[in-house]
């Protein structure tokens, strides 16, 4: 058929252009340790991690407020509930990273399922409030958890270890063991939202009355989606908790949960890339204006408000713009 | 005689004290056309509505292929084979032509749980919904996003998108509203062809397009059915007359 190959082809340049962007990114952040060597500042290694870490809860919460347009104001619980994974277990003397993702991510899947069912019997602002509730429960629990070190947090005595090797104690063991998962979830989610199951959760985004119309219930979708989103921000737990070997629950405060729809804002929603770009950037700027002056949320918020005011699409769409990127559209 | 494949039965509908739907009975048969006409604010829609599971009835039935569906909602009865398009389009303007359609098409064929697969590559879905488009003749704006149709084309694949989901029965509410005299003409002659394949309950406000394609003619005025009967009988109809034909004629 001429014309079906002929109606597929702009699919091709415009999901290449995304995908470039995301292997630049990658690339250059796999630089970044023998970079960081060179100029004899380790503790950018340091920042870059948390960068990445932050990039996996973006991007985790860009698929249901992204492609699922369901703003999520409880996202940080789920950071809270990979970071408790780590703390509990390692308590419990069980150091093993792949059991520490394992409970993050089934805690998670628990929590998102029960909450999620009932959260998206509502809408808009709505939704936003009664997240916001229960990620506010969620942080509660763990304030109360005096065991757990409740409002102080509970420090590590160690990083996890990979299959018994304490691949993760080095800053370059952390940062590359980040990079990796940073690109399997991204990855994931790339394929995910290209998927039959990521058509019908953008299809329920752009108009949920025709999707009824041809066929679809929305809520299973949406529910799904919900679920693999907080199970995949978990991981982002898991790592923070590795990286500042310690845990607390300002992980899951509601400010978090604010500072996690910021960094989409930033790098721009529903696209995957923007969500990286959004994460890898505030936590940078955070960092680097800190150094400067402690008054750092004035310049952040400035140049949040210039780029919602000149890029719409943010700074993944200014990308674009450029020439990075590219919509063939 | 067989019985019919749509049966309203005593359908009210109130908002209040607005009786938007009184005691509505008809019966659509396989293959016809049945056209209901009205002034506007007659409850055309809102009763399109009620047969689609958009809006719930207060009161009545709706017995669709020998089987209560009153209490099913809208994608229950999609898949049941009874489909609508609507009065203001609602497509998806971010997905293309194609895309709208293969969606149609993901929702009856084989799991949507399915996470890996580019969908883009199904030639399945592709094949079909490509068809569907060029059914309403359409396959040449396949690649484009539907935001950045004309009018006349969004309703077009507004037909396709309906087509994709197989019905047995279509509700079309004022499928011409907006066009122009040619497209007009094109998409009536389409629904004549479809007439064989599939069953159309059809609201419009285009007198030329009811009598040149209806079976059948409701006439619903203040949420009443007025009078039913073939193109000919309603047109000599002199309540009709009084009630709506004769506000036109004038």
């Amino acid at each position: 058929m001429t014309d079906l190959s002929q109606a597929l082809a702009p699919a091709r340049p415009r999901l290449a252009g995304r995908l470039k962007l995301a292997l630049c990114i990658f690339a250059l952040m796999a630089a970044v340790p023998p970079l960081a060597h060179a100029l004899g500042e380790p503790f950018l290694i340091v920042v870059a991690t948390r960068m990445m870490v932050f990039a996996i809860a973006a991007l985790s919460l860009d698929l249901i407020l992204g492609y699922g347009a369901m703003v999520s104001f409880g996202h940080a619980a789920y950071l809270g509930f990979g970071a408790y994974a780590v703390a509990v277990l390692s308590r419990a003397g069980i150091d093993d990273l792949f059991l520490h993702l394992l409970a993050g991510i089934a805690a998670s899947a628990v929590f998102a399922a029960l909450t999620g069912a009932i959260s998206l019997r509502t809408r808009g602002v709505y939704f936003i409030m009664i997240t916001l509730a229960f990620g506010q429960m969620a942080f509660f629990f763990f304030v109360s958890f005096s065991t757990l070190g409740g409002d102080d947090g509970v420090a590590l005595t160690a990083r996890s270890t990979v299959l018994g090797m304490p691949l993760l104690q080095g800053a370059q063991g952390m940062f590359y063991v980040t990079l990796a998962l940073l690109v399997l979830v991204f990855a994931g989610l790339y394929r995910l939202t290209l998927s039959r199951f990521g058509r019908v959760l953008t299809g329920t985004r752009e108009s949920a009355l025709r999707m009824q119309a041809i066929g679809f219930r929305p809520f299973p979708y949406q529910l799904t989606a919900y679920v693999i989103a907080g199970c995949l921000c978990s991981i982002a737990g898991v790592l923070l908790a590795n990286q500042a070997i310690y845990v607390s629950p300002a992980y899951m405060s509601w400010h978090r949960s604010g500072e996690m729809i910021v960094m989409l804002v930033l790098g721009g929603i529903g696209s995957l890339t923007g969500a990286m770009v959004g994460g890898l950037v505030t936590i940078a700027l955070e960092e680097g204006l800190a150094r400067y002056s402690e008054h750092w949320r004035l310049g952040f918020g400035l140049i949040l408000v210039l780029v919602a005011l000149f890029s719409p699409g943010g700074l993944s769409g200014l990308l674009r713009r450029l020439g990075l990127g590219r919509d063939a559209t | 005689m067989t019985a019919p494949l749509l049966s309203v039965q005593n359908l009210s509908k109130s908002y209040g004290a607005l009786k938007v739907t009184q005691d509505v009975s008809l019966d659509v048969r396989e293959g016809r056309i049945h056209a209901i006409i009205g002034p506007n604010g007659a409850g055309k829609t809102t009763l399109i509505s009620q047969l689609s599971g958009q809006l719930r009835p207060d009161s009545g039935r709706v017995v669709y292929d020998g089987r209560d569906i009153t209490r099913l909602d809208m994608a229950g009865r999609v898949r049941l084979g009874l489909a609508r398009s609507f009065q203001l389009t609602t497509l998806l303007p971010g997905f293309t032509a194609l895309e709208n359609v293969a969606l149609a098409v993901q929702a009856r064929e084989g799991s949507s749980f399915r996470f890996l697969r580019p969908a883009a590559t199904e030639g399945a879905l592709n094949d079909q919904a490509m068809a569907c488009l060029a059914d309403v003749g359409l396959a040449d704006r396949a690649r484009s996003q539907a935001g950045s149709l004309s009018h006349g084309e969004k309703r077009q694949l507004e037909l396709a998108v309906a087509l994709a989901t197989r019905p047995r029965l279509l509700l079309l509410d004022e499928p011409l509203a907006g066009t122009g005299h040619e497209e007009a003409a094109r998409l009536i002659a389409m629904f004549g062809g479809l007439k064989d394949r599939v069953t159309m309950v059809l609201i419009e406000h285009d007198m030329n397009a009811v009598f040149a394609l209806a079976d059948t003619v409701s006439v619903l005025v203040y949420g009443r059915i007025v009078a039913s009967g073939s193109p000919a009988e309603v047109r000599a109809d002199a309540r009709v007359r009084a009630a709506y034909l004769g506000e036109e004629a004038a």
